[in-house]
């Protein structure tokens, strides 16, 4: 009996390490950063930032990790390396994480915190008014506080050039549009492709799915597929990690079909790895780049030089470069991105304002 | 080996087993396990705002615990548990934002509506299995569902079509000034103590009456419970709605207290789901429950403070706290073991 149980342990204990050892490299090398900021300590005056992540993680592939990138660009702009006075980064699992990573972060003395994403609303403005002496920036939404900078982004501006993109590209005359929660944010996008869209088909049919989340792929995977079998040939999606099963629903169908007209536009960062199925085929039309990373690296490059806006929002559209079309590589042929060019330039302009919400 | 002693070093064994399991899985995975340990142990205890939080993330546990253990003491399995509980919490939103009233009627009024929610959606359960033989596991399941899309649903509505209701009303709030204060600005709230109430309220419904006696006598045995006079399918609506009334309160410590409003959900919180493990740990007795509760709620709170700390990435976090937690469990079915062993050499 006893010996039964000591085999039950060790064998669990086996498979663990087993499935653990997977993971080893990838964390060793994470490990290497934390050693070398102990190595080289950095000087008093580094001004050193982090970020607290919404529930998609750090690696969603789209909004977090852009955010992160941008973090991590600043630090390398400056030397700092990851770790207290450099950089870092928190997750949280549950919306009940918010407030303990931001407060965890303000005891690591960061000089400035992220939150990103439209639910750390309430968390941070919480926290700011208890440490009015720390600077705080909120990605995608609003709060009033003297110590906060809040950035948001005209998501409709860039939404409509994928409209216009998947419009022009399309051969069945369906497109889709697959969003994560039923919010502000989302909405924009939304909107905005939609009017992109009729602007040169008004005639084209737009199938709307709202998942409902931004961290199930599963989701997003049956979304895909039930929106391609009825001859959606393009899909943009706004829905974080979510948007990860369209991608997969999509390599799938390609993969079956080489010759099949299936295009999905990313969101948020380029997603055209997320795209590839080999070295020649890839469904990743576009995506609708949003620009996090260069927000992160501008606000924390103005704070750490002494005008930190606080108290202010900052809003990047198509003329800040704030949202922008990635590199189709070739996917996008000249004439069209001809028009989405003139598109560009008369949004950019403010000759054709794009509305923030679909009319109903 | 005495009981007592039994009782004493199960536990305690298993819970090392399972933190020596966590530090090889660091070890293999490059990690330095004391610092992971250290920063677990500070991230629970290390000062007032870890202790303040760590108590206000125990109490949902509590009483969803709770829910689990009143059900499956009467036989029933609620696993609707989550459902309940996410009602729970927009009933007692709405109660504190829509109504403007003094707070010795607000909070109580709050209280009350998530336990009323809460014991409604259960009821529901608990009529069908009663009626209909609708069983409950299925029943409570589907009704998970609905609750969380209900609730989504109707919080869009209430708040113009954004994603959470308003900010509950001070009046309505389990927050106090001189619990942050004392905290260090910390989330806790006087939800603790309402939960603890509730484990009283359970040991006393159980233990000193009447009908807790047939409660617990139909989950025994239904059919003896039937042959000597007691209502079954009365008892299990009962048994389900007191279950759900827990859940509810639940709810209420999350409106109330950590999050002071309700917003859409895009999945289950797990706290429902987490239940059925509290529950289970603490062999289903109230005072049980409590030790299930703090632990889950200790090691999930304290497992924040792990990558923050000593740097070890989430995933390996969430393996080690589920291997502390399955240690301790299986430390409950050595006890059963051992103890089913002692009778059988008192037997011969």
């Amino acid at each position: 009996m006893k010996k039964r149980k000591f085999g039950l342990v060790l064998s669990s204990v086996l498979a663990a390490s087993a499935i653990l050892g997977a993971c080893g490299a990838k964390d060793d090398k994470d490990k290497e950063n934390d050693n070398a900021s102990t190595g080289d300590k950095n000087t008093e005056e580094a001004f050193s930032i982090a970020m607290v992540t919404d529930v998609g993680g750090v690696d969603d592939k789209s909004f977090n990790q852009s955010a992160w990138e941008g973090v991590q660009a600043y630090g390398k702009e400056h030397g700092l390396s990851k770790g207290n006075g450099g950089f870092d980064y928190l997750q949280s699992k549950t919306d009940a994480d918010y407030d303990t990573n931001l407060n965890l972060l303000l005891r690591r003395d960061f000089n400035l915190v992220f939150g990103i994403g439209f639910m750390m609303a309430d968390a941070i403005e919480a926290i700011a008014s208890e440490n009015p002496d720390n600077h705080f920036a909120l990605i995608d939404a609003e709060v009033e506080a003297d110590n906060v900078v809040n950035v948001l982004f005209k998501e409709q501006e860039g939404a409509f050039l994928a409209g216009v993109a998947a419009a022009k590209m399309s051969k069945s005359g369906k497109i889709g549009f697959v969003g994560g929660v039923d919010i502000p944010v989302i909405n924009r996008f939304h909107a905005g492709f939609v009017e992109g869209a009729k602007a040169v088909n008004p005639d084209i049919e737009i199938q709307v799915k709202y998942t409902g989340a931004f961290d199930k792929a599963d989701l997003g995977k049956i979304t895909a597929n039930s929106m391609y079998s009825s001859g959606v040939d393009i899909i943009f999606h706004a829905a974080g990690a979510t948007g990860n099963g369209v991608f997969s629903e999509a390599k799938e169908r390609k993969a079956k079909e080489p010759n099949a007209n299936v295009w999905v536009i990313g969101v948020d960062a380029d997603q055209y790895e997320e795209g590839k199925i080999d070295d020649k085929t890839n469904v990743t039309l576009t995506s609708m780049l949003k620009g996090v990373n260069a927000a992160v690296v501008d606000i924390s490059n103005k704070a750490k030089n002494g005008d930190f806006p606080g108290g202010t929002t900052l809003t990047y559209g198509l003329a800040e470069d704030g949202v922008k079309l990635a590199d189709s590589r070739g996917a996008i042929p000249e004439d069209v991105q001809a028009v989405i060019d003139e598109y560009k330039e008369k949004i950019a302009s403010g000759e054709i304002v794009v509305p923030e919400k679909v009319e109903k | 080996m005495s009981n007592r002693v039994i009782n004493i070093l199960v536990p305690i064994i298993s819970i090392i087993i399972g933190l020596i399991v966590g530090a090889i899985v660091m070890v293999v995975s490059g990690y330095d396990p004391v610092q992971g340990y250290i920063a677990l142990w500070t991230g629970i205890f290390g000062d007032s705002y870890s202790i303040g939080n760590t108590i206000r993330q125990i109490t949902p546990y509590l009483l969803a615990g709770l829910a689990v253990a009143f059900a499956f003491r009467t036989g029933l399995f609620n696993i609707g548990v989550e459902g309940q509980l996410i009602l729970g919490w927009l009933a007692a939103a709405w109660v504190g934002y829509a109504f403007e009233l003094p707070k010795i009627i607000h909070l109580p009024l709050a209280l009350l509506a998530a336990a009323a929610a809460g014991a409604f959606w259960a009821f529901i359960a608990g009529f069908l299995k009663a009626k209909f033989k609708v069983h409950e596991v299925i029943a409570t399941i589907m009704l998970n569902y609905t609750a969380l899309y209900i609730a989504n649903a109707v919080i869009k509505k209430l708040s113009d079509g954004s994603f959470k209701t308003e900010r509950i009303h001070e009046t309505a709030s389990l927050r106090s000034p001189f619990l942050r204060e004392l905290t260090d600005n910390s989330s806790l709230h006087y939800g603790i103590i309402v939960a603890i109430i509730m484990v009283v309220v359970m040991w006393f419904i159980l233990e000193k009456t009447t009908r807790g006696y047939e409660l617990k006598a139909v989950g025994l045995n239904q059919h003896a419970a039937e042959y000597s006079g007691m209502s079954v399918n009365k008892n299990i609506i009962l048994a389900m709605t007191i279950s759900g009334m827990f859940a509810g309160l639940g709810g209420a410590m999350e409106a109330l207290g950590t999050f002071q409003n309700a917003s859409i959900k895009a999945g289950f919180t797990g706290i429902g789901f987490d239940g059925i493990a509290v529950a289970l740990l603490g062999a289903n007795t109230p005072l049980g429950v409590v030790f299930g509760a703090s632990l889950f709620g200790s090691l999930k709170y304290g497992a924040l403070n792990m990558p923050n700390a000593a740097g070890i990435p989430e995933e390996i976090v969430s393996i080690i706290i589920a291997l502390i937690i399955f240690f301790v469990a299986s430390g409950y079915i050595i006890r059963v073991g051992l103890q089913k062993l002692k009778k059988k050499k008192e037997g011969q």
